[in-house]
């Protein structure tokens, strides 16, 4: 079952949103200290046929050399100076835990060919190329066709094997509240087929509105995917900036940076992430400035216990 | 008090509710997030917020019933969705705090 066209790059945007980039990254990274030269630099670039390494200090990233920067370096006659005399110390570095989506949004908005990627300790432990992400995709949906074809049903909506199981993704566009409550209307539809105790099902509706309106009130725009099996609903909203710079602040009651326009919809009380997060069993968020925001809840269809 | 028997002086009813369904009390508030956290099943919703995102609120909440306050006109595209919704509209000619005193002592409150 073919929907238009726009499916298609929907189904790449969710591919995104589920894919970490660590599942995506390079983790073969050719890094220098800061006492290498540019010449040492120079001579691993070619051997290696890479146009970037890092500059790390105690697994830390400080720096990154480009070719750019050996270019200039020959030309000013600088091979012989450390690389910490002439990298470029601005640099960006994805966390290995972030969707690719991140990495997606990082690229369309910075000049760079290539971004770090560091753990929770901020260590190196990777590096990801546009590159990268195309092989990754190409991977991921040669896998899923081969498990399409494998079904034996062609194109066919994978619900059709398990009726209780239901996956759709949303696109929710920037400022267009109309578009909201699509997701959280069908989401309340399908459980009350399942005959689902109304008290959950409004719990699970009302996080996935907030969710619905917080992208399209805060994001440049992005997807909602909802997925139902027999235990749960997992509901990811994925959006493509301009990301949290502080979660603490934008999970607390009351804080809002809405506009007046948002408000005057009725919506940017400062209310909508602390809402989603009570009524969650399970409540994830993860957010990198200028990249995105990726929020996953949890609503368990038969919990032993209810949350407050 | 059922839905449709809900009636007090300014009260317009402009979308009855085709089942007849139980109004246990009222929650007014305008910011819809904060209905989304604080409305209980079978309260009717005082606000001035007119337009389609209030009925998707109420529906999910459980909400029998919206009364517009001050006079606020619901459109077309309003009423349609909460009638799809079974949830009766009222437009109040008063202001939000006098409506809702005059919705609590309707409701004996």
């Amino acid at each position: 079952m073919l929907q238009p066209e726009e499916e298609i790059p929907l189904r790449i945007q969710e591919l995104t949103s589920n894919l970490k980039i660590r599942d995506v990254m390079a983790r073969k990274v050719f890094a220098v200290t800061k006492t290498c030269t540019m010449r040492d630099v120079q001579a691993i670039m070619k051997n290696n046929s890479i146009s970037g390494v890092p500059v790390v200090d105690s697994r830390h990233v400080i720096g990154v050399i480009s070719v750019h920067d050996i270019m200039n370096a020959f030309e000013q006659n600088w091979m012989q100076d450390p690389v910490a005399d002439h990298m470029t110390t601005s640099v960006w570095t994805l966390e290995e835990e972030q969707p690719l989506s991140f990495a997606v949004s990082a690229f369309n908005k910075f000049p760079y060919r290539r971004f770090p990627v560091v753990n929770s300790k901020n260590e190196l432990v990777g590096i990801i190329t546009p590159r990268n992400i195309n092989v990754a995709l190409i991977q991921e949906l040669s896998r899923q066709l081969t498990a399409l074809e494998t079904e034996g049903g062609g194109i066919s909506p994978p619900t059709s094997s398990d009726t209780l199981t239901f996956h759709r993704t949303y696109r929710l566009t920037r400022y267009d509240f109309e578009s909201g409550g699509k997701a959280s209307a069908e989401l309340r539809e399908q459980l009350r087929a399942r005959g689902i105790q109304p008290k959950i099902i409004r719990r699970a509706a009302v996080t996935c509105y907030e969710l619905e309106i917080n992208i399209i009130a805060h994001s440049y725009g992005g997807t909602l995917t909802l997925f139902i099996d027999h235990d749960r609903i997992r509901i990811t909203a994925n959006d493509f900036g301009p990301g949290i710079a502080d979660i603490d602040q934008a999970m607390t009651e009351g804080y809002s940076t809405a506009n007046d326009w948002i408000r005057s919809q009725g919506f940017g009380a400062g209310m909508g992430l602390p809402n989603a997060k009570r009524l969650a069993d399970e409540f994830v968020i993860q957010s990198g400035v200028d990249m995105g925001t990726m929020v996953k809840a949890i609503i368990q269809l038969n919990p032993k216990e209810e949350p407050s | 008090m059922k839905t449709n028997e809900l009636k007090f002086d300014g009260l317009d009813c402009v979308q009855p509710a085709s089942s007849d369904s139980e109004i246990t009390g009222g929650y007014t508030s305008d910011l819809l997030s904060d209905v989304m956290a604080h409305l209980k099943e079978g309260e009717a919703l005082l606000t001035i917020q007119a337009h389609k995102n209030t009925v998707a609120v109420a529906t999910l909440m459980g909400a029998p019933a919206i009364i517009f306050c001050h006079g606020r006109i619901a459109t077309a595209d309003v009423l349609e969705a909460a009638a799809k919704e079974n949830i009766a509209v009222f437009i109040s000619a008063n202001s939000q705090f006098e409506t809702t005193c005059r919705f609590a002592k309707a409701l004996g409150i």
